[in-house]
């Protein structure tokens, strides 16, 4: 059995703990808020981005020579995936969902004879794959220095996945980031980057740029290719700032539930220590009285 | 040519200008035109050099660093990789930028990288020479 003092130094502990993870949460919450705004902000470019592409790409599409940035090599033996995931643990299931689904469709690739190679962006994606697929992954990525995400270092990834794009070193590339639904809501999700999956020009947007007779200058086909380009970058853009806000907003949720655990435990473990503490004082009375009707 | 149009200049971070202009010059890559309102609908690439906005009378003056214009009658959006105010390009901001496109040139593999770190190179040029 515990002593009294042990007990008082567990509550102590238990009590130091529920601060940090309160303080945690708090910090998480202003970083979500910043994030939110940040990947707020991108969405005009992104937005804009995908318009324009959707009515060229519709235009071109027929066309062989068409970009393989838009069609493909014609092949899909060598899948990339690029896993992003936090810095940083404690947050919830982020990380862990993250590869899951990227592990799941890793395997499920290999299992169809397809060659996969791993591409990671955080450290925790790189430490939770590389138990079992370690041999697959071709190239990490550390934003561990960087506060906030800016464009550069989207740009910096997109330039390394078109030059292996470039070098043949894969045919197909997907994304894996978490898409940030709501502060309680982030769904692990995939995005083909590469062949570019560009959004059927639907009925919806009748009035805007998709309809209207465009006259390109210097070239379809040369707008078409520089667009593609960029699209890489926005789309690895957007793929950053969500998983930020995801992080962030998964990270809040876990040290919400921690900070509550931590005060279920100390009420529990206050109970406790005071029911030992008033058995200790009877037991002593007992002591007493018995000891002096003895007399 | 009464009128103005809606001008909006976007980078992947966020929107850094949204105002009903008059006229904007853009820097196209197959040379500088003007848009006024009732422009027909274009798409064009830029290059590295100064978009000159006559919004409400005042002229405001911007670079940008490649991108595309997406023109139609009623709006001009430019899609700009990285775009400052001429007004607040100071030496410093010039010589850093004019280094990076200097290590750039040096480095460029292809013809088409050469002239479009050139074109960026000359650009900042001009721009410092009439900072300092």
């Amino acid at each position: 059995m515990a002593s009294l003092k042990d007990m008082r130094n567990r509550i102590a502990s238990v009590k130091a703990t529920r601060k940090i993870t309160k303080a945690m949460q708090m910090v998480a919450a202003a970083k979500l808020r910043r994030a939110q705004e940040a990947a707020t902000a991108a969405r005009p470019y992104a937005e804009r981005m995908d318009a324009v592409l959707a009515g060229l790409a519709s235009k071109v599409a027929d066309k062989k020579s068409a970009s393989p940035l838009l069609v493909g090599t014609g092949k899909d033996d060598v899948h990339l995936l690029v896993v992003m995931t936090a810095e940083r643990g404690l947050c919830g299931g982020f990380n862990t969902n993250i590869a899951k689904l990227a592990r799941a469709d890793a395997q499920r690739l290999i299992a169809a004879g397809k060659t996969v190679k791993i591409m990671t962006v955080g450290r925790k994606g790189a430490e939770n794959l590389k138990r079992d697929l370690n041999k697959n992954i071709v190239e990490r990525t550390d934003l561990r220095g960087v506060r906030q995400i800016g464009f550069a270092n989207a740009e910096e990834l997109a330039d390394k996945l078109l030059a292996m794009f470039d070098a043949g070193e894969f045919d197909v590339a997907t994304m894996y980031f978490s898409e940030f639904r709501s502060v309680i809501a982030q769904k692990p999700t995939a995005l083909q980057i590469i062949p570019a999956k560009i959004r059927e020009t639907g009925g919806e947007d009748t009035s805007r740029s998709a309809h209207a007779v465009h006259e390109y200058e210097p070239s379809e086909e040369e707008v078409l290719g520089f667009l593609l380009n960029r699209n890489i970058a926005t789309q690895v853009f957007r793929g950053l700032l969500e998983n930020a806000a995801s992080e962030q907003g998964a990270r809040m949720t876990a040290m919400d539930n921690a900070t509550r655990n931590a005060g279920d435990m100390i009420n529990k473990l206050t109970i406790a220590y005071n029911r030992k503490r008033q058995a200790n004082i009877t037991k002593e009375l007992i002591e007493i009285i018995s000891g002096a009707e003895a007399l | 040519m009464a009128g103005t149009f809606k001008f909006e200049l976007v980078s992947p971070e966020r929107i850094l200008l949204a105002v009903d202009a008059e006229q904007v010059v853009v820097p196209g890559s197959e040379g500088d035109f003007a848009v006024l309102p009732g422009h027909a609908p274009v798409i064009a690439t830029l290059r590295p050099g100064v978009l000159d906005v006559m919004a409400g009378g005042a002229r405001k003056r911007l670079f940008v660093k490649s991108g595309f214009a997406d023109v139609d009658p009623v709006r001009l959006t430019i899609l700009a990789q990285k775009a400052y105010d001429v007004e607040e390009m100071t030496g410093s901001v010039v010589a850093e930028e004019l280094k990076l496109a200097e290590a750039e040139l040096a480095g460029a593999q292809s013809d088409e990288a050469r002239t479009a770190a050139d074109t960026l190179v000359n650009e900042l040029r001009k721009i410092s020479a009439k900072a300092a």
